[in-house]
């Protein structure tokens, strides 16, 4: 699947609002002060800067709002009314927080619920596909949720040593979430792209098995079409790995790295700045992966999956 | 409503015979041609005369070879022995268990209950290609000037107009296909014509794992007839015809002139 930028960036964004988001009902940093103002202000830019980023992937963005009519069936219009609920709520909470030096439970707790539902419905977007067999996987949403944890507490520890709060918890929390996390994905890696295109083949897609081995004789079309470019992405094998490199270093070493060291040294917040950022920047490479690898069935019509001859990997 | 709308009492749709495909594409044509002045926006295309051209289609036509399983070609009496080209159009199967349709979060995909025909309304489409993601045929491609989804409407707007004389009250690609390789019924309907050439011939789904249960059917390539079998026509015959009847007189009385 083609790795579009403003999906990459929202789903990593919107991720790590969401998960902070979540954190902050549960209480993980105090009402009153400048803490609760800080922590809200950063889950509505995050979020905010995902769902601005996710409209530049639509046709017709100016129409976005209908995407809220059909969450009886689609994962996709769940994300959307899941998201403004999320928010909403939210929003009431952060206010109580902020303006009232307020901690409503429940509305607290319901925020961190409905967060959690925005991301799973997101997850679910890619994993409910079975025309994308790698993403249609068990630990799709499993992933998605952990990263979202672990960046969400990662940030929530951030500002709580900005604001000279106790952080330790947090900090341990964000290396147990980060461990979690890419142990996830290390799962994912070893199974989810091995699925290849779960089962289908040249042959069951042309329905011509019967007779023999099918490979492409000739293409439909002499350029690139809109199929090719959207769901036909290939990436080497070489950069698969090099990436997936680059994604456990800045996600997981250099973040647990630093976050450790700010609990030896009893809450130190630049070196969080940095761990924040660099997380952010693995889960983008995470992300980039999640779709660049993604193989779906409509490239089995384009030469790929064939069993011998050219393009057998696809 | 993007919910599927479960059994319809008509479905609708195309059998198309790839033992007689001769893949010249007059279907594709006669499609975009119907389409880009028929429903919704018109089907663009990008760099149209420059070096990349591309656009949007609802219909294409694939080439494939095929070299043949000795065990199933040993099964079909040597039948398939040699490799083999067979010319393959591709359009929207219009889906029993379309996965397009509940994806939609707007609702511009539907499935029709009447007919079965699965349609995209483009004054609600957001463009969001999920649709197109969902499909595991690429039978959806989302246009480029337009930023809409689209698909075979089944030429809804021909099938069912009154405006037009009858025989044109098919799909633009049924009625130009020149070797009359695609049929166009309703494939509930078991009496009908083209269920029965489903059931004669051993119709084919596409991708049945995926549990889509297309409507669209593919009549699989016939077995070869027997190379050495002397019932076959003879092509060398015709290159150098015999005459007969008036010519056949002329021919042997200028003969026997000398
Ligand atoms: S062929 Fe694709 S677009 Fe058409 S109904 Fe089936 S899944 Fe939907
Ligand atoms: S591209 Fe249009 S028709 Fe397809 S899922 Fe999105 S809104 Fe629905």
């Amino acid at each position: 699947m083609h790795p579009a930028g403003s999906i990459i960036i929202f789903t990593t964004l919107s991720g790590m609002g969401l998960g902070l988001m979540a954190l902050m009902g549960l209480g993980a940093i105090p009402a009153g002060g400048g803490a609760a103002l800080a922590g809200a202000a950063l889950v509505f830019l995050l979020t905010g800067a995902g769902l601005v980023s996710s409209l530049f992937h639509l046709g017709h963005p100016e129409r976005a709002w209908r995407a809220l009519s059909q969450w009886r069936s689609s994962w996709l219009s769940r994300e959307g009314v899941l998201s403004v609920l999320a928010l909403a709520v939210f929003g009431l909470h952060a206010g109580a927080m902020v303006f009232l030096d307020l901690n409503l439970w429940p509305l607290g707790f319901l925020a961190a619920l409905l967060a959690t539902a925005t991301v799973y419905a997101t997850a679910m977007i890619y994993g409910s596909l079975r025309s994308v067999p790698t993403w249609n996987d068990p630990l799709t949403p499993v992933v998605y949720l952990a990263f979202a944890a672990a960046g969400g507490t990662l940030a929530a520890a951030l500002i709580a040593r900005l604001f000279a709060l106790p952080g330790a918890v947090l900090e341990l929390l964000a290396v147990v979430l980060l461990v979690a996390a890419w142990t996830a994905k290390a799962l994912w890696w070893k199974q989810a792209p091995a699925r290849g295109f779960g089962g289908s083949t040249p042959e069951s897609a042309t329905g011509l098995g019967g007779i023999g081995r099918v490979r492409l004789f000739e293409a439909p079309h002499t350029s690139p079409n809109y199929l090719l470019k959207e769901m036909v992405f290939v990436v080497g094998r070489r950069h698969v790995r090099k990436l997936r490199t680059i994604a456990v270093i800045l996600g997981a070493a250099v973040p647990l790295a630093l976050v450790l060291l700010s609990l030896a040294f009893g809450g130190v917040w630049p070196l969080l700045v940095v761990a924040v950022a660099s997380h952010v920047a693995g889960v983008l490479a995470e992300r980039w992966l999640f779709f660049a690898e993604a193989k779906h069935t409509v490239a089995l019509y384009y030469g790929h999956g064939e069993a011998h001859g050219r393009r057998v990997a696809g | 409503m993007t919910s599927l709308p479960g059994p319809t009492p008509k479905k609708l749709g195309l059998v198309i015979d790839l033992d007689i495909c001769v893949g010249c594409h007059a279907c594709v044509v006669s499609c975009k041609e119907w389409n880009t002045g028929g429903y919704g926006a018109a089907l663009s295309d990008q760099d149209p005369y420059g070096a990349a051209p591309s656009g949007s289609w609802n219909n294409r036509v694939h080439s494939f070879e095929i070299e043949p399983d000795p065990a199933a070609s040993r099964r079909q009496g040597g039948a398939y022995g040699d490799a083999r080209i067979v010319h393959f159009p591709k359009s929207c199967l219009h889906c029993e268990d379309a996965p397009c349709v509940p994806v939609c979060p707007t609702g511009a995909s539907y499935k029709r209950a009447e007919d079965g025909i699965v349609l995209v309304n483009e004054d609600i489409c957001i463009g969001c290609g999920l649709c197109a993601w969902a499909c595991p045929y690429g039978a959806r491609e989302m246009d480029a000037a337009e930023g809409v989804m689209k698909k075979c409407t089944l030429c809804v707007d021909r099938i069912y107009n009154e405006n037009i004389p009858e025989v044109d009250r098919v799909p633009a690609c049924v009625r130009s296909c020149p070797t009359n390789a695609r049929h166009f019924g309703d494939l509930a309907d078991p009496d009908s014509e083209v269920s029965r050439m489903v059931a004669e011939r051993g119709g084919i789904d596409l991708m049945p794992e995926q549990e889509t249960k297309p409507v669209n059917k593919y009549l699989p390539p016939r077995p070869r007839r027997d190379r050495d079998d002397t019932s076959m026509l003879n092509l060398a015959a015709l290159a150098d015809p015999v005459p007969t009847g008036f010519l056949g007189w002329l021919d042997n009385a200028l003969e026997r002139l000398g």
